[in-house]
């Protein structure tokens, strides 16, 4: 599929004396990890775990303690504090969580595209590892990084009116994005352009192409940009709230697409959003974030019919439903968003958890609780006890959803 | 298109008309409010009644203001002669009005010095868009950084420093001091060597000035580019950062730089009376200048026509190129 | 000739800012001295500075204010005069010689000077043999007549003193050439040679008249009337190249003039160049550098390029006197000042030595006057010092101020108005000072800036100057040529008072002085003349109508290429540019 030759994986091997600091760093993060991994590869993704060493990982995208940290006025915002995960092709993993809560960063992260253009003080901080088919990103020298983005990783972004440039042609746009990487002439490159919007459902595709994304309407709009970002065949297709802009009509038919092509392309896909509507509909995997960390991962069936998090609980209590009763709709997660320059000591979502003091000896405003497998494949972060948590679940929160 | 710009032709000319007769009626009642006389102002100090009446008659001061506003637009097409005391002054075709201070019609006085006041202008405008732009682009670029605050006060230096300062010790220094450029005005005509060496001096003031504000315009509104979504979209799609910058940014950023740039070119139409007056650029300001203090109306209304016209000509092609430049534009 | 005064100083406000930051740069741009040496300073006062007799070259004049008109019946100001005798000539012409040497008249298209009969009404002149035009046609008495006609014909060619008219046609019968389809009688031409004036009365200027280019020759066919201006037809040594108002004029020879019939113009360059540009300050920096000869305006320097010069290159430097007196007129329509000892009191109150500073010291503003005839014109007298300013250091008499007052009926003094042109710093300065020093004998001077363009209509207003309570006029004045009836008529006669217009702002109406004037206009021996015009100036400062502050000089550039430069009294003390030559 791909036409491009991948870096061995000796290659990036880092040092011995680097890998000692950043194995430790991990370890303060996820002490318990190692044995998760391994069961888990059946579903084609693994848990948010931490290999002790930075050996290029057989999965085709791995995320290994991802932080990204910016400087700012107030003080270090931490975006994203030691996120892991794995994803293989062909498969779709989706991330949802609040706004803040560190979704997209990480999607910016993978793209490399929170170091380009920055400098000095304003430069966010990055680290961990992110292993890209055998080839680790984040050390890996921008040139590299730039050639690999919108070959094989390509991102969909949540507004295509803004995304696109207003004063190219959206062909221009396309086409542009195709001869960055493919060595043809212009001609070629259109044709190739025309082939993707056709195959994306935008009508009369050879006219189109010479419209300014001002005369699409928002879901052809959103074609045209999946269109763009499927240009080069990209192994990875990150899509960041793809719908979150579009009409609810549309936002069906987009989704729609995004699976049927991934089906066509084999890509792996992260879809990222808040509307758990979005990733029930595509994914493989589900990971949570709250407060820049996972709080829960598992496969799509788990985290919907046995979550764990009081986080999720409160997500799917919000997913408005159909089925439910008006009067029952939208129970909404109660305060807002953790600060993410001082995250709450302890669990950070204690401030919003009706269940924070099931635990004794207020251990979840004192110790942050890890990252453990409850089931297999299935992790979450909570200090609750299993049979709390299940109970809580059974008793109180299912009947109400 | 076509008919865009016919359309947009047509409401030039009724734009023009509109100021003509604006400015026009402002001449004809500055006399009356500020109580100056103009046929006093072209007699001397000896003047009786009659001479004044004669000047009055010939000037057709004494007319509604309706007749003389006819007689003007009269002039312009087919010309208009004035007559007293037994002489008859013919102006030609277009007459934008004759100047009875210097005894010359008006228009070929503007034909005369609007060149020049131009090639001041356009000399100008290319070095301070090379200046501003790209100090602009860079100062974006690294934000915060030495360079950028450098940058800054210069720019703030640029800005406030009036352009008989610069311009009078950037004469000093290199036309009189080190003698590298000439420090006068040499007809292009008569020798383009020199008329370029003159020009230097007067085209790095004025850039200087301009350049400056344009650094600044083009900073804030790049760092507003750089944050735009489809900045990201390019970036995400591979591209490398100069094609990010010179192509995507560098394209929205144009957009108020060239709004900027054709008002500021259409404004010194009218003379960049400072500059003209610091290097003794025979243009339009001077004439301008010579005609305030003259008291000669006549020039003054046709320089102020003139920069009216170069203005609205100006908005015109600037109106043009955003269509170029901006398709949500619709010049239908 | 106060419009030059005007029309010039209103530029010099207008670049005051520019010259101020001029200040930095003239002070780290110095070092070059004057090693080729012009000269040295004043080499150009009462002598001739670079003798010489070389031809060729080009002359370049640089200037900020076009002349009034190069139509020599329009033009009034001082160095358009002067600057005229390249392309014009007359019957009569200023000997080209320095100082006082130059007022002598010497015959220029006339072979002599005139023969006077009929006791003094009949002027008759012979012209030269084989003068010609610029096209080769020859010069005849009628195209001496026609162009002193012109100046008839005011309606069209207005500006220009009419001196003529009113000596020769003193009631305005004949309407000018362009109305009167009859012969004007006043002038005749029995033949091509010969020209009579008549004179309705005698009077002993009338050569100083017809010297004034108003009254050069003009061809009738060359007449472009209003548009003569563009390119006067020449009967001098240069002829129009070419002209831009505002901008750049060029003469070049005129092959048709012939060097022996003119013995006052040198005619030395090829070529007169002059450049007009909008900045004082840059022409003052043009001529430092060399890049143009002389100030075609002839006012002076401004003050960054005059403290320059005359330190860095005092050889390039003259300090000439000028025809012109910077003076204070008691307007007596205004209250207190029809009593002549409050007027006195103002006199004897005003620190004359402080004035003399603000306008810039005795080099820039020129010695302290004392009494109100300038040092160029004949009757002059150093020791007419009748209220001992001079002799009192310029110092204020302020015991002799409060004596007067009191004589006034004003012993605690009182409030009154200055009227001073906003257009000229210097006069500016001088009313402050003015105010300050009369503050000290108890007269509040209050004072009122008008635009000096509006004149005529201001002070010489009479009703504004009564509804504004003008007490005091601030002004300056020269002679329109070197008598004390060109500079005095307008300023003393009572028949001068106008309603609008006026210069006698003193409104002054003495019989004494009106008749004084009157028999020193009829006598024709020069030397009686000057004696009476020094007595009706004695009786003006006896009637205390006028202030006088400084005989005003000025800080003139000679190049160092210049040569034959001399100020001459016939021109109130510009160069002549007749006689200039370039190295």
């Amino acid at each position: 599929m791909t036409d491009h030759e991948h870096k061995s994986p000796e290659d990036s091997k880092p040092e011995p004396a680097e890998d000692a600091a950043e194995a430790k760093q991990a370890e303060d993060v996820a002490p318990a990890a190692p044995a998760a991994a391994s069961g888990l590869t059946g579903t084609g993704t693994a848990p948010g775990e931490v290999e002790l060493d930075k050996q290029p990982p057989t999965a085709f995208l791995e995320v290994r303690d991802l932080r990204v940290h910016f400087p700012t006025q107030d003080g270090l915002v931490k975006s994203v504090d030691g996120l892991s995960f794995t994803l293989e092709k062909g498969k779709t993993l989706g991330i949802v969580g609040e706004s803040g809560s560190g979704k997209s960063v990480t999607s910016l992260g993978i793209m490399g595209l929170h170091t380009v253009g920055q400098y000095g003080r304003q430069r966010p901080r990055l680290s961990g590892e992110i292993w890209l088919n055998g080839q680790e990103l984040l050390s890996a020298d921008p040139e590299a990084v730039r050639k690999l983005r919108g070959r094989e990783i390509s991102m969909i972004f949540q507004d295509p009116l803004s995304a696109l440039h207003p004063f190219f042609t959206v062909g221009h746009q396309i086409v542009e994005a195709y001869r960055v990487h493919h060595n043809v002439d212009k001609k070629t490159a259109r044709k190739r352009a025309v082939e993707l919007l056709d195959r994306v459902g935008i009508p009369e595709p050879g006219k189109r192409v010479d419209s300014y994304p001002h005369e699409f309407s928002g879901g052809m709009r959103q074609r045209a940009m999946i269109a763009m970002s499927l240009v080069n065949n990209p192994e990875l297709l990150i899509a960041d709230e793809p719908t979150t802009a579009l009409d609810v009509t549309v936002q069906a038919q987009i989704l729609d697409l995004i699976r049927d092509l991934q089906k066509e392309f084999g890509s792996a896909v992260i879809i990222i959003t808040h509307d758990l509507g979005v990733v029930a509909e595509l994914s493989d995997d589900i990971l949570v974030m709250y407060g820049g960390r996972c709080v829960e991962y598992g496969t799509a069936e788990q985290v919907f019919y046995e979550p764990q998090h009081p986080y999720t609980w409160g997500l799917l209590g919000s997913m408005p439903r159909i089925d439910r009763d008006r009067s029952d709709r939208l129970i909404p997660v109660k305060g807002s968003p953790p600060s993410l320059i001082n995250v709450p000591s302890g669990c950070a979502f204690n401030p919003r958890c009706p269940y924070a003091d099931v635990p004794e000896g207020d251990v979840t405003r004192t110790t942050r609780p890890e990252l453990r497998e409850v089931k297999p494949g299935h992790l979450a972060a909570c200090h609750m006890a299993q049979e709390d948590r299940e109970r809580i679940w059974n008793e109180e929160i299912a009947p109400k959803l | 298109m076509l008919t865009y710009l016919i359309r947009r032709l047509f409401a030039v000319a009724v734009m023009l008309v509109v100021i003509i007769l604006a400015v026009f009626c402002i001449f004809f009642l500055i006399p009356k409010w500020t109580g100056i006389d103009p046929a006093t102002m072209f007699v001397g100090k000896q003047a009786d009644k009659d001479s004044i009446e004669a000047v009055r008659q010939k000037l057709q001061l004494d007319d509604p203001v309706l007749v003389q506003l006819f007689e003007f637009f009269k002039g312009l097409f087919v010309g208009r002669d004035y007559t007293a005391g037994g002489d008859t002054t013919h102006c030609s075709a277009p007459c934008f009005g004759y100047s009875f201070r210097t005894e010359q019609e008006i228009w070929p006085v503007l034909t005369d010095r609007l060149p020049v006041t131009l090639s001041l202008a356009l000399g100008a405008a290319v070095i301070w868009l090379l200046i501003g732009l790209t100090v602009g682009v860079l100062s974006a670029l690294k934000r915060g950084s030495l360079w950028d605050r450098l940058a800054m006060t210069g720019a703030l230096a640029g800005v406030s420093l009036p352009v008989y300062f610069t311009g009078l010790i950037s004469l000093a220094i290199f036309a009189y001091q080190l003698d590298l450029v000439s420090n006068s005005f040499t007809p292009f005509s008569e020798n383009a060597g020199k008329w370029f060496s003159g020009m230097i001096l007067p085209w790095i003031t004025l850039a200087f000035l301009f350049g400056a504000m344009y650094a600044r315009l083009t900073r804030a509104t790049m760092l507003e580019v750089m944050g735009e979504d489809y900045i990201r979209t390019a970036r995400a799609k591979g591209l490398k950062e100069q094609v990010v910058i010179g192509k995507h940014a560098m394209r929205s950023t144009m957009t108020p730089v060239l709004t900027l740039l054709g008002i500021d070119i259409g404004a010194l139409m009218g003379g960049a009376i400072l500059t003209e007056t610091t290097f003794s650029i025979p243009g339009l300001g001077q004439a301008v200048l010579k005609a305030i203090t003259d008291r000669d109306l006549p020039l003054i209304l046709g320089v102020t026509l003139i920069t009216a016209t170069a203005v609205v000509i100006a908005n015109l092609i600037v109106d043009l190129l955003y269509g170029v430049i901006d398709p949500r534009v619709r010049l239908g | 000739m106060t419009h030059l005064r005007a029309s010039r100083r209103r530029l010099a406000a207008l670049s005051a800012v520019a010259a101020a930051t001029l200040l930095a740069t003239t002070a780290c741009g110095g070092g070059d001295s004057d090693s080729e040496g012009g000269g040295e300073f004043n080499a150009g006062v009462n002598k001739v500075a670079n003798a010489s007799n070389k031809k060729g070259g080009t002359l370049k004049f640089v200037g900020v204010q076009d002349a009034d008109s190069w139509d020599t019946t329009r033009m009034y100001y001082a160095f358009a005069f002067d600057f005229a005798r390249f392309y014009s000539r007359q019957l009569v012409s200023y000997t080209p010689k320095p100082g006082k040497k130059s007022v002598e008249l010497k015959p220029d298209l006339a072979t002599d000077h005139a023969q006077i009969s009929d006791d003094g009404k009949t002027y008759k002149y012979t012209l030269k043999d084989g003068l010609k035009w610029e096209d080769g046609k020859p010069i005849t008495s009628q195209d001496v007549k026609y162009g002193i006609e012109r100046q008839w014909a005011q309606k069209t060619l207005s500006g220009g003193p009419t001196y003529l008219k009113d000596v020769l046609d003193p009631d305005g019968k004949w309407k000018g050439p362009y109305d009167d389809k009859g012969d004007f009688d006043g002038i005749k031409t029995p033949d091509d040679k010969t020209i009579e004036f008549h004179l309705a009365k005698p009077n002993g200027d009338f050569e100083q008249m017809l010297a004034m280019p108003t009254n050069s020759p003009v061809r009738k066919d060359k007449d472009t009337k209003s548009k003569y201006t563009l390119h006067p037809f020449s009967s001098g040594p240069y002829k129009f190249k070419s002209y831009t108002p505002n901008k750049s004029l060029l003469l070049v020879r005129n092959k048709n003039w012939d060097r022996n019939s003119d013995p006052l113009r040198k005619a030395l360059p090829d070529q007169v160049k002059v450049t007009l540009l909008t900045n004082p300050d840059e022409r003052d920096k043009r001529l430092i550098n060399g890049d143009a000869d002389l100030d075609l305006n002839q006012r002076g320097m401004e003050v960054q390029g005059r403290q320059s010069a005359l330190k860095q290159h005092k050889g390039n430097v003259d300090n000439p006197d000028t025809g012109f007196i910077s003076y204070v007129a008691f307007p007596q329509s205004v209250k207190p000042f029809d009593n002549i000892h409050c007027r006195k009191a103002a006199i004897y109150g005003t620190d004359h030595k402080s004035v003399q500073t603000a306008r810039g010291g005795p080099t820039a503003g020129g010695e302290l006057a004392v009494n109100m005839l300038p040092p160029v014109v004949p009757g002059h007298k150093d020791s007419d010092d009748q209220y001992g300013i001079r002799k009192n250091g310029g110092k204020a008499a302020v015991a002799k101020a409060k004596e007067e007052l009191k004589k006034c009926g004003k012993p605690n003094g009182f409030s009154t108005t200055l009227a001073v042109r906003n257009t000229d710093k210097n006069d500016v300065k001088s009313a402050e000072s003015i105010q300050a020093s009369l503050k000290k004998v108890g007269i509040k001077v209050d004072i009122d800036e008008f635009d000096g363009a509006q004149g005529s209509s201001i002070v010489g207003n009479q009703a504004t100057v009564k509804k504004k309570n003008y007490g005091m006029v601030l002004y300056g004045w020269g002679p329109d040529f070197p008598s004390g009836q060109g500079y005095g008529i307008e300023l003393w006669h009572s028949s001068k008072i106008r309603d609008n217009g006026n210069n006698n702002y003193a409104l002054i109406d003495d019989k004494k002085i009106d008749k004084g004037l009157e028999d020193a206009i009829a006598e024709m021996d020069p030397d009686k003349a000057a004696e009476k015009y020094a007595q009706v100036n004695h009786d003006v400062m006896a009637g205390a109508y006028y202030l006088p502050l400084t005989y005003m000089k000025i800080v003139q550039w000679r190049s160092d290429r210049l040569t034959n430069v001399y100020a001459a009294d016939s021109y109130s003390g510009w160069y002549d540019f007749a006689s200039l030559g370039v190295k």
